[in-house]
């Protein structure tokens, strides 16, 4: 045992990625494929009234039209969320293959099936549409209002969900004397995945089944969706999930799998490919919500909170995706983060003609976080106190256990993180020098805590599901429903199975495509949950073969099974270590005995039923540039406690690009619309300014390895949190060197002029 | 109805001399993908954005989503499969982006590796900060390119005799 977790194994896939060889959705797509291609609503809110298709038609090589008014009528949810069989815990079903009724700019409105890309496009802008134009209203807020353009009936004033945590009496304890009230709104932008793989699928019909291909996160759940929005039994579709080339929660919805099922349904079966471009990528598919919060707190001279106050307004674009469950786990860290006994919460996820928001890596923590770890600064200030030692004092304490998910802080690993990421980027000495500063340019060093969670337990299923197949040279394949989405999950799964059965890490293969007709049933990349939740089946299911391959040792070996064990690739005599025969010995004579023959195989699912605390902080020193508005990030640096690393160099790498999601988030990235029309007016990558390797300095990591207790290897959320903290430390920093608190993201020039301008700075 | 117009597109990919009938309309990125199964040649953005597609025409590199193929014609063309040797063992920089754990979900990397490749043919050192802007036309989501430039800069400093 510990020969194989813990150790920085090179990826299971990093040869077949450095070579070209490493299969992706079009990689595999038969070239003759027909070709769909989407017609895209040019108005963000109305009514299609007629369309008239008979110009594209004409156009050699069409195969297909479909409009808005051909498609079945059954509205099914997106979200890649497991299915609930309580139909009141059901994710919202708003949606429809095409929609006459458009939401947003980018609704889908018509789907034309070519022979080739050419004419498909072509068919697309020969097709006339006659739209009915509604007013429209893209910000959460105003949506609220009466009388604001209303998007779905069933929802008046746009409000999709309300959700409250209260705690205490907030209105009694605000009345206590001598408190100092802080208030802040802080806003956060509509920001994409950016994936450099866009999504992509193609459909085919073999044996009167549809087989989807689909870059997607969630191949089981995509199945269920594909069956629940042609009508269809779920059996009658299967899904393939080759390499993907990211998803960071885009992936985590189903997308255009459905229309392209449907599709293929319509030119009798035959391969249909629905490749989608980047411009459509960013406005058609999800986009992360934004949200504004409104934060107050009232707090005592001596650094202590008396009661907190929070509303967060989030914007849900036209359809409800992943509905409330973004905003409302931004809310709940709220009250884990900085306890407090009089809190009011209040969260709102609201429709507007924007782009749908879904699933994006943290999952409404990068949201709250900056709202919260900005609003926290901005307390210390008030108080003149470090804002360290005024979190210190107030966040989570060793010990405190949430009611909701029984999680436990077990360790003190806030601390230990904030002693890691200071000691990194010498935050004292800085902190104090920088204050100095007076010129024009001006540096500063400044961080943001984090909270967040590991999987989704117990707001819905957690289960894992697990194959392990022995080989005739003792080796075995490793199949999961986990899917590997860039992350490293592959390999991570198969150092977890090499440790518990004794092989060595090269002697698992692990199948890395997902068939949900081969693959045992597993929910997918979300929620930081595949290390953790994959762990407990693969360790089950290793056991039990473990069990197995023994029994057939003692048929062999003449020793009680419970005396013998399996260390690296052999099985050995546990009394005095003595290797009785390998591995391979046993398994060639298991697969061709005369007398015995067995294909040893074990296959289990786990149900999880706990949830694990995932901390960390973000350490990040800037030098601003006044009379240019321009920020320069010096440097930075994320220190997380993941519980036990399995792989330490994967680990560190998948930290690096959360951090790079972070400063775009902090400096650069959002997508903008018109505000007359929604149109979008960036959605691309040359204008949606996405880091390039020159706007990051040297990425920092660090890790406290505080060994998990609920966790069958010790590992608990190391996926998203690496996204959460990087902004609001950016935006701490920019405080501390300018004296000026930015309560949006992105911290843009355009933003810093009107802020310096109006401390007087320019 | 318009007419499908082809025209003979010879050149050299990989090492080896090739000739095929091409759509005058195909993008190089479409006839290697199409016609020569060169899949490690992405589409991203099919704009010139992200970099994902590219290759070296004649040692340099391209966008080849932007490249038409038929300008391709009279050209030495390499990709990513092309860096194997010839017992199927991995070049220098693309054993670097294994050790460095440069590779996570692996669209960007054939591009990344060919920009890093006319950059260490060229034999020059580079600073750090100027290998982020030779490597700055490739954008990525998952590695924060950290790994990334870690990868160029140590085969960079191998090959010069510096490391």
């Amino acid at each position: 045992m510990g020969e194989t977790v813990g150790k920085s194994v090179k990826r299971v896939d990093a040869f077949d990625k450095v070579t070209g060889r490493a299969r992706y959705t079009d990689d595999i797509c038969d070239k003759n494929a027909l070709v769909a291609r989407i017609l895209h609503s040019t108005v963000a809110n109305g009514t299609v009234k007629h369309i008239d298709v008979s110009e594209a038609e004409k156009i050699e090589g069409v195969v297909k039209i479909v409009t808005c008014f051909d498609v079945p009528q059954h509205k099914f949810p997106t979200a890649g969320h497991p299915w609930s069989t309580d139909v009141h815990h059901q994710d919202v079903a708003d949606r429809l293959l095409l929609t006459s009724r458009v939401r947003f700019y980018g609704d889908d409105v018509a789907a034309v099936v070519a022979e080739n890309e050419v004419a498909a496009a072509q068919a697309v802008r020969a097709i006339k549409v006659e739209y009915e134009e509604y007013p429209i209203v893209l910000d959460a807020v105003e949506a609220m209002k009466d009388g604001a353009p209303q998007l779905h009936k069933e929802y008046p004033n746009n409000i999709l969900n309300h959700t409250s945590i209260y705690k205490g009496d907030y209105r009694e304890a605000i009345k206590e004397e001598g408190l100092i009230k802080v208030e802040g709104w802080y806003d956060t932008p509509t920001v994409q995945h950016c994936h450099i793989e866009n999504h992509i699928c193609f459909a085919e019909m073999e044996a009167g089944r549809i087989v989807v291909t689909s870059s997607t996160q969630i191949p089981h759940i995509v199945r269920r969706v594909v069956g629940q929005a042609l009508g269809i039994p779920w059996g009658k579709v299967r899904v393939i999930k080759p390499y993907i080339g990211g998803g960071f929660g885009n992936k985590q919805d189903a997308l255009y799998e459905p229309l392209c099922a449907y599709l293929c349904t319509q030119v009798g079966g035959r391969r249909v490919k629905l490749d989608v471009s980047r411009e459509e990528t960013f406005v058609s598919n999800r986009v992360r919500h934004a949200i504004r919060t409104h934060i107050i707190s009232w707090v005592r001279p001596d650094g202590t909170f008396a009661a907190r106050k929070m509303e967060c307004f989030s914007n849900q674009g036209a359809y409800a995706s992943h509905g409330h469950g973004v905003a409302a786990k931004g809310m709940g860290a709220f009250p884990q983060l900085y306890p407090c006994d009089h809190v009011e919460c209040d969260a709102y996820s609201v429709f507007t003609n924007k782009p749908v928001a879904g699933a994006m890596r943290g999952y409404g923590i990068p949201q709250a976080m900056f709202a919260g770890e900005a609003h926290i600064e901005d307390v210390a200030k008030a108080l003149n106190m470090d804002s360290l030692a005024f979190r210190r004092k107030n966040m989570m304490p060793v010990g405190y256990v949430d009611g909701f998910s029984k999680n436990e802080n077990y360790f003190d690993s806030l601390n230990q993180c904030i002693d890691k990421g200071m000691a990194y980027i010498d935050y004292e000495r800085k902190l104090e020098e920088y204050a100095k500063d007076t010129g024009p340019v001006r540096r500063g060093v400044g961080m943001a805590i984090f909270w967040y969670n590991t999987a989704v337990w117990p707001i819905s299923l957690e289960s894992s599901s697990c194959r392990m197949v022995l080989n005739q040279d003792g080796s075995i394949q490793l199949q999961m429903g986990e899917t590997e989405i860039g992350q490293g999950a592959d390999t991570a799964f198969a150092q977890m199975a090499a440790e518990t059965l004794g092989i060595r890490v090269e002697d698992v293969h692990v199948v890395s495509s997902q068939d949900t007709d081969v693959t045992p049933f597993g929910l997918g990349a979300y929620a930081s949950r595949q290390t953790y939740v994959g762990g407990f089946a693969i360790k089950q299911t290793a056991l039990i073969m473990k069990e197995r391959i023994l029994k057939y040792a003692y048929e062999m070996a003449r020793m009680a099974p419970y005396e013998m064990d399996i260390v690296d690739g052999k099985i050995i005599r546990r009394n005095d270590g003595r290797v009785l025969l390998t591995l391979a010995e046993l398994a060639e004579e298991a697969f061709y005995s005369l007398t015995h023959s067995e294909h040893i195989t074990a296959e289990s699912t786990y149900q999880i039923k706990t949830n694990a605390y995932s901390f960390g902080c973000s350490f990040a020193e800037v030098e601003v540039d006044i009379p240019l508005c321009k920020v320069k990030l010096l440097n930075i640096v994320n220190v997380h406690d993941c519980g036990r690393l399995i792989n330490p160099a994967l680990a560190e790498a998948q930290v690096h690009g959360g951090m790079s999601m972070a400063i775009g988030y902090g400096l650069s990235e959002q997508l903008l619309f018109d505000e007359k029309t929604g149109k979008p007016l960036n959605n691309n990558l040359l204008d949606y300014k996405l880091s390039t390797m020159m706007d990051h300095p040297d990425l920092g990591v660090g890790f406290v390895e505080n060994y998990e207790p609920t966790s069958a290897y010790g590992t608990k959320a190391l996926g998203e949190p690496p996204a959460c903290p990087g902004a609001p430390a950016i935006r701490n920093a920019i405080l501390n060197a300018t004296g000026v608190g930015i309560d949006r993201a992105p911290i843009t020039p355009h933003v810093l002029f009107e802020a310096f301008k109006e401390a007087g700075l320019i | 109805m318009h007419e499908v117009q082809y025209k003979l597109v010879r050149c050299t990919i990989n090492g080896r001399a090739v000739e095929k009938m091409i759509d005058v309309r195909a993008s190089l990125t479409d006839m290697l993908r199409n016609d020569y199964s060169l899949n490690s040649v992405k589409k991203g953005c099919e704009v010139g954005e992200c970099g994902a597609c590219n290759v070296l025409i004649d040692g340099e590199c391209f966008n080849s989503c932007i490249y038409l193929a038929i300008w391709a014609d009279g050209k030495n063309i390499r990709t990513l499969e092309g860096l194997l040797g010839p017992n199927g063992e991995l070049s220098d920089i693309q054993q670097a982006f294994v050790d460095e754990a440069a590779v996570q979900c692996g669209f960007c990397t054939p591009g990344f590796i060919m920009t890093a490749v006319e950059i260490l043919e060229s034999g020059k050192e580079y600073t750090r900060d100027e290998l982020r802007k030779l490597l700055s036309g490739h954008l990525c989501r998952c590695t924060g390119y950290e790994n990334i430039l870690n990868a160029v800069e140590k085969t960079m400093k191998k090959r010069l005799g510096k490391a």
